[in-house]
């Protein structure tokens, strides 16, 4: 099939974006949305143009490197997928398509579609760990956890990062990324211990990156390439007001 | 001229490591406080690693080419982690994990390593417990343990199909938690491009930055490898697409040995190539064999829907040729047998290079639910990539490269052939042998770096408290960044025609035929020429886009696939020189009447070593002799 892409390209953090239009012949939807961005680059380079840059790494939804914002939604249309899982089958012959980075304070561009994340790891760094030294853990069966709660522990910690939570929500707030977290360790009994200390610690972190409140609209849940729950948000609520 | 001494310490198998422990040399907390480390790669060997070396007192610098350590490779492992925990009673051990490995790794291993890489199993487990990692659990709130791959017990914690996700999570947060404290300073988006040696020991490495394009220089007093490995040399690979083998091949090139870097695992069950303009290969992890049957129609070229093809006309293959193991046989094993009925024409899909991998049997006597719960990540994955719905009909899989069991070779400290150089993880070779066990790597990631790098370091360091930090203004320095610079330059300078990623699947393609799952002498001396010619072309040819002083993928790229030119010719080097099949490298030359590899202990018991020598002369071989002197090598059978 044959496209448009609308990309915005942005040479450095210092200078001004633009929208750059490219026609794209011979798309298959074989390709995923990656797949036809290398296919784009190989013309580019080939004709003597200046490739885009995208971030990637592992392909496959996992690492959380990739994260675009596609015709307006972060990831594109469809639910449930990273970028790179993307597949060029939901789009069709003469489509137009608007290619963004994440846009958020708390996540400069750094070019075209490649933004700075860091903040994320700020986050993580104040508190999103349990602190036990390497040596000092007791045998692991000395601590049971109820299924159901592992589980549920499991099903917030598989929060890979990527940001298409801040992306999606109009106050770029990071409370699912956050609440994944705070939720994994609050559903285990290795967690309690820190737990109010974490909790403060992250919140009070996410404010001084610069991202926005929760106004509860619930974009991020509905944009989560891993389908993390509201009920998080609603968790970490919960703890933070234990911690006072 | 380099000697290699593996310093395998005395005594009996299961006495080494406590011995060895309480004879290492230590450094009072006092002076920890002076000595830097260096650490590249941040995945599950080198963040255990550099968060256990911080929490002792260390001053660590931590580099990466993602713009998180979160999102290494490791991140990507899908099926599990294995222990001798026993907790299922059928009478596992430290013995017969070490077992397991050595027979799987088809006696090319070093004993002591591997006895030492089950013993400290289960304080891994209890680590990534205490830390939070959400293992899969019993209705009871005890651990769950699995089966996996080449082995008859159930050893392998898991949580669903993404343990390395949380095994990785777990040590990037500890990891973080010392960044927050001061102990560990992180340089995200850095490529090493060089090692720095002064007087003969591992002192640094330059970097890019690969935001601004600048050349930076690091000084330490010890240099940690823990950058992955390099299956991606095949260009289509279950790895992440930024996985390369630079930094260890800068290694190689200041003096490291190289060990065994043919021995590259081909994993049997990964979706099969689908397209041209694929960039990877998505593994379906081999915890999926315990309750899938591989199979292939009966009849030739049988291109009927798998549901209408009826019992009696499916061969399950890997069932009739290895009863005792069936579906579990390693992975070695299994590849070989895929790739040995799609070459008799019985391979299913439109190519013909796919077998199935049915799952009917398992949901009728366990349900629907209990398959969901234990493979439902990996399930809904598969319909991502494919359409096709696993629980309705098979998944279609064939054999793709996923690992690298050689690597540099180091001795039972982890140490290089370069004094204060370290390399763990799967960037070393040493616990694998010809061929890896499922579950067995994010263990030895992990047992690397958080309890055996962090003691035998101090060894070392122990002799460097008076050293003073190593300068960067020094000759050393100036060269290695100069030979980057020339380097850096003469690839934008080419300015040809050709894209650094074309040239990276003519590769690709190259070593995936002469030296992938099967291999002969005429292939393989064909491929040393065309991997010749081919990098003539590249850097006649090249183009590389944008410029050095900025982020440009390109260039980072070309200059991973200018040293995967000389990191395949090694391999095929290794592959010519080892006249027997053993694990993963099977030389057809070399197998029993029924078409099993045939090894050739008398001759090739050793760890292939090698030197470089130079660009344009030969590396020297340099030869470790295995002594087996708690087990007996015997032909591996699994029937
Ligand atoms: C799809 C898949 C599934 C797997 N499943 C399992 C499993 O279930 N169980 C199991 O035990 N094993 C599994 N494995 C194998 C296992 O995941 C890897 O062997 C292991 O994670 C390697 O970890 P590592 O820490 O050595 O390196 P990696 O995790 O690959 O990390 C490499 C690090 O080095 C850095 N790096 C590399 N080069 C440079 C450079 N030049 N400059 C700066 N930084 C650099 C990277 O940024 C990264 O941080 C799987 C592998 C794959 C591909
Ligand atoms: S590239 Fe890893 S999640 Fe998309």
């Amino acid at each position: 099939m044959n496209i448009t892409l609308e990309i915005w390209r942005q040479k450095n953090k210092e200078t001004k974006g633009q929208f750059v239009t490219y026609k794209l012949e011979g798309v298959s939807s074989e390709m995923t949305f990656l797949e036809m961005l290398d296919y784009l680059n190989e013309k580019l380079v080939k004709e003597g143009g200046d490739p885009v840059a995208f971030d990637s790494d592992c392909r496959e939804g996992i690492c959380g490197m990739c994260g675009l914002y596609i015709n307006g939604r972060p990831n594109g249309p469809k639910e449930g997928v990273t970028t790179c899982q993307l597949s060029m089958s939901v789009f069709n012959d003469g489509d137009t398509i608007t290619v963004e980075p994440w846009r958020s304070k708390a996540f400069p561009v750094i070019k075209d579609l490649v933004v700075d994340r860091t903040s994320f790891d700020k986050l993580i760094e104040a508190g999103g760990y349990i602190s036990v030294n390497t040596g000092a853990a007791p045998e692991a069966n000395s601590i049971l956890v109820k299924k159901e709660n592992a589980d549920r522990a499991f099903e917030a910690g598989i929060c890979i990062g990527c940001g298409s939570c801040v992306a999606a929500c109009k106050n770029a707030s990071a409370m699912l990324f956050v609440s994944a977290k705070i939720s994994q360790f609050a559903l285990l009994p290795q967690g309690k211990v820190e737990a109010k200390e974490r909790v403060r610690a992250l919140v009070q972190t996410m404010d001084e990156f610069g991202f926005g409140n929760c106004s509860n609209t619930g974009a991020c849940e509905a944009e989560c390439p891993k389908e993390i729950k509201l009920v998080n948000i609603a968790r970490l609520n919960r703890e933070y007001y234990k911690a006072y | 001229m380099v000697k290699l001494d593996s310093k395998i310490p005395d005594g009996p198998l299961a006495e080494k490591w406590k011995k060895h422990l309480a004879s290492l040399k230590l450094v009072n907390p006092a002076n920890k406080k002076k000595l830097e480390i260096i650490v590249v790669g941040a995945g599950a060997a080198g963040a255990s690693a550099a968060a256990t070396m911080a929490e002792l007192g260390y001053n660590v610098k931590v580099f990466v080419f993602q713009d998180s350590s979160r999102r290494a490779h490791s991140i990507a492992s899908q099926g599990g982690i294995n222990a001798t925990k026993n907790y299922k009673n059928d009478a596992d051990s430290d013995f017969r994990l070490f077992y397991d490995m050595i027979k799987g790794g088809d006696f090319r291993a070093r004993e002591a390593n591997v006895y030492r890489a089950a013993e400290v199993s289960n304080q891994i487990i209890d680590q990534y417990v205490a830390q939070g990692v959400p293992f899969a659990r019993e209705y009871s709130g005890y651990l769950a343990n699995r089966s996996f791959g080449g082995v008859q017990v159930s050893r392998t914690f898991y949580a669903q199909g993404q343990t390395g996700q949380q095994c990785t999570l777990a040590a990037y947060q500890a990891l973080s938690r010392q960044i927050k404290a001061g102990k560990a300073k992180m340089f995200a988006r850095r490529d090493m491009l060089d090692l720095v040696v002064i007087d003969g020991q591992a002192r640094g490495i330059i970097t890019r930055n690969l935001i601004t394009g600048e050349i930076e220089r690091h000084s330490a007093h010890a240099v940690v490898l823990a950058t992955g490995g390099f299956g991606t040399v095949y260009y289509l690979s279950t790895l992440a697409v930024n996985s390369n083998g630079s930094a260890a091949l800068a290694a190689y090139k200041k003096g490291a040995l190289m060990a065994n870097p043919s021995m590259a695992q081909i994993h049997p069950t990964s979706i099969p190539v689908l397209n041209d303009y694929q960039a990877k290969l998505t593994l379906m992890s081999e915890s999926l064999r315990n309750d899938g049957r591989v199979w292939v129609p009966k009849e030739k070229g049988d291109k009927r829907h798998p549901n209408e093809i009826k019992e009696e006309e499916r061969d399950y293959y890997l069932e009739r040729k290895y009863p005792a193991f069936g579906n579990l046989v390693p992975r070695d094993v299994a590849s070989r047998a895929a790739k040995e009925r799609c070459d008799e024409g019985y391979g299913v899909g439109e190519t013909g290079l796919a077998v199935n991998l049915d799952f009917k049997d398992a949901i009728q006597s366990q349900g629907k639910d209990a398959i969901k719960a234990k493979y439902g990540t990996l399930f809904d994955l598969y319909e991502k990539v494919t359409g096709i719905n696993p629980y309705e009909e098979p998944m279609r899989i064939y054999p793709a490269s996923h690992y690298t069991m050689g690597g540099l070779w180091v001795d039972y400290n982890l140490m290089t052939t370069i004094p204060g150089l370290y390399a763990i993880g799967e960037a070393n070779f040493s616990d694998h042998g010809a061929n890896r066990l499922g579950a067995s790597s994010l263990m030895q990631c992990s047992g690397d770096g958080y309890f055996i790098l962090p003691a035998t370091i101090g060894d070392y360091l122990a002799d460097q408290i008076k050293v003073p930090k190593i300068p960067t203004d020094t000759p050393e320095f100036d060269e290695a960044e100069k030979a980057v610079k020339d380097k850096l330059n003469r690839l934008m300078s080419v300015n040809g025609t050709q894209t650094p990623t074309s040239f990276h699947k003519r590769l690709g393609n190259i070593l995936w035929t002469y030296s992938g799952m099967s291999r002969n002498e005429e292939g393989l001396k064909k491929a040393l020429k065309e991997i010749k010619e081919l990098k003539e072309e590249f850097w006649k040819d090249v183009k590389v886009a944008g410029e050095l002083n900025e982020l440009n993928h390109e260039l980072e790229k070309a200059a991973r696939i200018a040293d995967f030119f000389d990191l395949a010719n090694l391999i095929v080097i290794d592959a010519l020189n080892r006249k027997e099949s053993c694990g993963a490298h099977f030389r057809e030359e070399y197998q029993t009447d029924e078409g099993e590899p045939q090894r050739d202990d008398k001759n090739y018991s050793y760890v292939a070593a090698w030197e470089y020598t130079g660009e344009n002369s030969d590396p020297i071989l340099h030869k470790e002799e295995l002594k087996f002197e708690f087990v007996t090598p015997v032909q591996r059978s699994y029937k």
